[in-house]
């Protein structure tokens, strides 16, 4: 079974908005998918990522732009018009019909002969291996199984593009690895164009050939995983992407890339983001595991212990500055509460993004 | 070695199989049934085999043998049965559309008010309103679509029409709720795998929907075949809308026979036992588990 939309070379989304009312769910949002791509849109709850998925599936209208599939302008069409499969959140299974039914039912709306359906949905089944179970009904399977069937009836239709709406994210912890790894092999078996929605970015940097940020209805940053990992465009991008510790500073000097940021008596080197002058306020971005402690005296930030996590190879430790900003920070002994430490981590690997003030 | 397991206080096992000081709860219902619904109806079902004249089963026989009588079977089926069609083939559809509205309170407010109104006001309002000298009559001939007036009342259509009204509601409401119990994504993913709104209908809604309608059918039935106010106000209680409840209604209050009216009572009882169980029976071959598209 292979994806074979012969006729479609990209997907491009031209200035896509959406409004509920007064609120902006989506505002602009221009975005080119070339075929077969993976593509994740990553933000947090409300950021829009959701809402960019229905506008292209054509479950929800848009209120601004448009979508085209090369030369073709679908966001007139209606959903049962644009032949793309979805996999939903809930899966979305038809509880009444087996799981054959399920899967064959895009196959049968499209008229295809019942001898080609059995065909087509027995190798869509062993696709996702589920043979030996597709005469349940949807009830009767595990959410795992589940997932699977959703996923199995959405591409079974071979379609265009497969859109995902978090579809792991009813998973436990352990059937979420495994189901991840399952996507990427199915899609690396069929090549189909696919758009994955998801909050977690862990997800996101495993799956994708390409993640899209969106924030606020905004897309913040389109990137590859890793480039999105290790050199994010903005302050929140990076908050996003693991950059956790957040201290705010005055740059000292910039030239080439690079700058020392005076957060205190301190004076911190890193990488600048964006455009950032001499004398400015800007904010440094850290990775909690970048953040070790060094030898008192060494140039560093200076903090007070709060608490320290064991998390088995090593402890995490919590502390808080002077002004009242929270550090996270890689330990390799625990601390006692209360303790002074300094703070430090390697120039290449903090981040310098201007603010303000 | 051997010990014996401690075994578990009563009072435990008792609760493990939901026994408990909250069962207790359940008495005044239990006595309430039993007092108002179980101990007349056992009253009058022993009343019918007493007879006034002739062996126990001598009501029965009568009923049986006397086409005035047992035609109002046929008679009260012959309403009950096509107005709870109707008002389902209307609810269906209205259901459907309300669902889908932001405003539903206001809407669902208006078509349930007939059912506050009664039974006899409605029946006062469509004498006015469907008489000859009616609204109804005088817009048709005002628009030339009839000559004369339409005879709608003290026949069939009468009362037809007046257990619609006051049926329909109840139908709406409960087949709403039905409807409303449906995961919408299962029509979002009817329509991303390519099904239109009639197919959509046709193999995803409906056929969750059938469970529910078919309880929707039974009580709707119900209903219907126990009509009595509308029947005597707006059929004609002699002929053709002689219902079941006039003849048992007759039996009692004007031939003062009790034992009849029971037997009658009875008889009204099994016919509408027999449809329901046979609808029930039909709807479990249907599927019956959760309306929603996954563990969510």
């Amino acid at each position: 079974m292979t994806i074979n939309a012969a006729s479609f070379r990209e997907l491009r989304l031209d200035r896509l908005s959406r409004d509920f009312g007064s609120h902006n769910a989506l505002k602009d949002v221009s975005l080119t998918i070339g075929k077969g791509e993976f593509i994740a849109l990553l933000g947090p709850s409300g950021c829009g990522k959701s809402t960019t998925l229905n506008l292209i599936a054509g479950l929800l209208p848009a209120t601004g732009g448009g979508i085209w599939l090369d030369d073709k302008r679908i966001d007139p069409l209606r959903p049962e018009e644009r032949g793309f499969g979805m996999v939903f959140q809930n899966y979305a299974l038809f509880p009444h019909m087996s799981v054959n039914r399920n899967i064959g039912f895009g196959l049968k709306m499209r008229g295809v002969p019942k001898a080609e359906i059995d065909r087509r949905v027995a190798e869509a089944a062993a696709l996702v291996r589920l043979q030996g179970q597709t005469e349940k009904l949807p009830g009767q399977l595990s959410g795992g199984q589940q997932q699977r069937v959703a996923i199995a009836r959405a591409i079974v239709v071979e379609p265009p593009l497969v859109l995902m709406d978090e579809p792991l994210s009813n998973l436990d912890a352990k059937l979420r690895l495994e189901m991840r790894a399952e996507i990427r092999r199915i899609h690396n078996t069929l090549g189909a164009t696919t758009i994955y929605v998801t909050h977690d970015q862990e997800e996101a940097l495993s799956l994708a050939d390409r993640i899209v940020v969106l924030r606020d209805g905004v897309v913040r940053q389109v990137g590859t995983p890793e480039d999105l990992f290790s050199r994010p465009d903005h302050l929140d991008v990076a908050e996003f992407m693991g950059f956790r510790n957040k201290v705010k500073g005055k740059v000292a000097n910039a030239a080439d890339g690079r700058a020392t940021v005076a957060v205190g008596d301190a004076q911190i080197a890193g990488r600048t983001r964006t455009e950032v002058t001499a004398g400015a306020g800007a904010w440094l971005a850290i990775r909690p595991e970048d953040l070790q402690p060094v030898a008192a005296g060494q140039p560093g930030l200076d903090a007070q212990v709060v608490s320290t996590e064991f998390r088995g190879r090593e402890f995490v430790g919590f502390a808080r500055m002077a002004d009242g900003t929270d550090l996270s920070f890689l330990a390799h002994d625990k601390l006692s509460p209360g303790e002074a430490v300094t703070l430090a981590a390697d120039p290449d690997r903090v981040l310098v993004y201007g603010a303000a003030a | 070695m051997t010990t014996v397991a401690p075994s578990i206080p009563l009072k435990q096992r008792l609760a493990a199989r939901g026994l408990d000081g909250l069962t207790l709860l359940v008495v005044p219902a239990i006595l309430f049934v039993l007092l108002l619904f179980i101990y007349p109806f056992l009253y009058g079902l022993f009343l019918s085999f007493e007879p006034k004249a002739g062996g126990v089963f001598a009501n029965y026989q009568r009923f049986f043998s006397d086409s005035f009588l047992y035609g109002t079977i046929a008679t009260t089926l012959w309403l009950a049965l096509p107005v709870t069609i109707v008002t389902l083939a209307l609810a269906i559809p209205i259901a459907f559309r309300v669902r889908l509205m932001r405003n539903q309170r206001l809407l669902t407010t208006i078509l349930v008010i007939p059912i506050t109104l009664g039974t006899v006001l409605v029946a006062e309002g469509l004498l006015n309103y469907l008489g000859p000298q009616g609204w109804f009559n005088r817009t048709l001939m005002t628009l030339g679509i009839i000559s004369s007036p339409v005879k709608l009342l003290h026949n069939y259509w009468g009362v037809m029409l007046s257990l619609v009204i006051t049926g329909f509601p109840f139908t709406f409401l409960l087949t709403l709720s039905y409807l409303s119990g449906i995961d919408p994504a299962l029509e979002n993913a009817g329509a991303t795998l390519g099904a239109g709104p009639w197919e959509r209908f046709k193999h995803i809604l409906f056929p969750l929907l059938l469970p529910g309608l078919a309880i929707t059918f039974c009580l709707s039935f119900v209903q219907a075949f126990s009509v009595f106010p509308s029947a005597v106000l707006l059929g004609a209680p002699a002929g053709p809308t002689r219902v079941i409840s006039i003849a048992a209604y007759q039996a009692a209050f004007e031939e003062y026979d009790y034992s009849m009216a029971s037997a009658v009572a009875m008889i009204m009882a099994v016919v509408q036992l027999a449809i329901v169980v046979a609808v029930l029976a039909a709807r479990g071959l249907l599927y019956r588990g959760p309306a929603g598209g996954g563990k969510g």
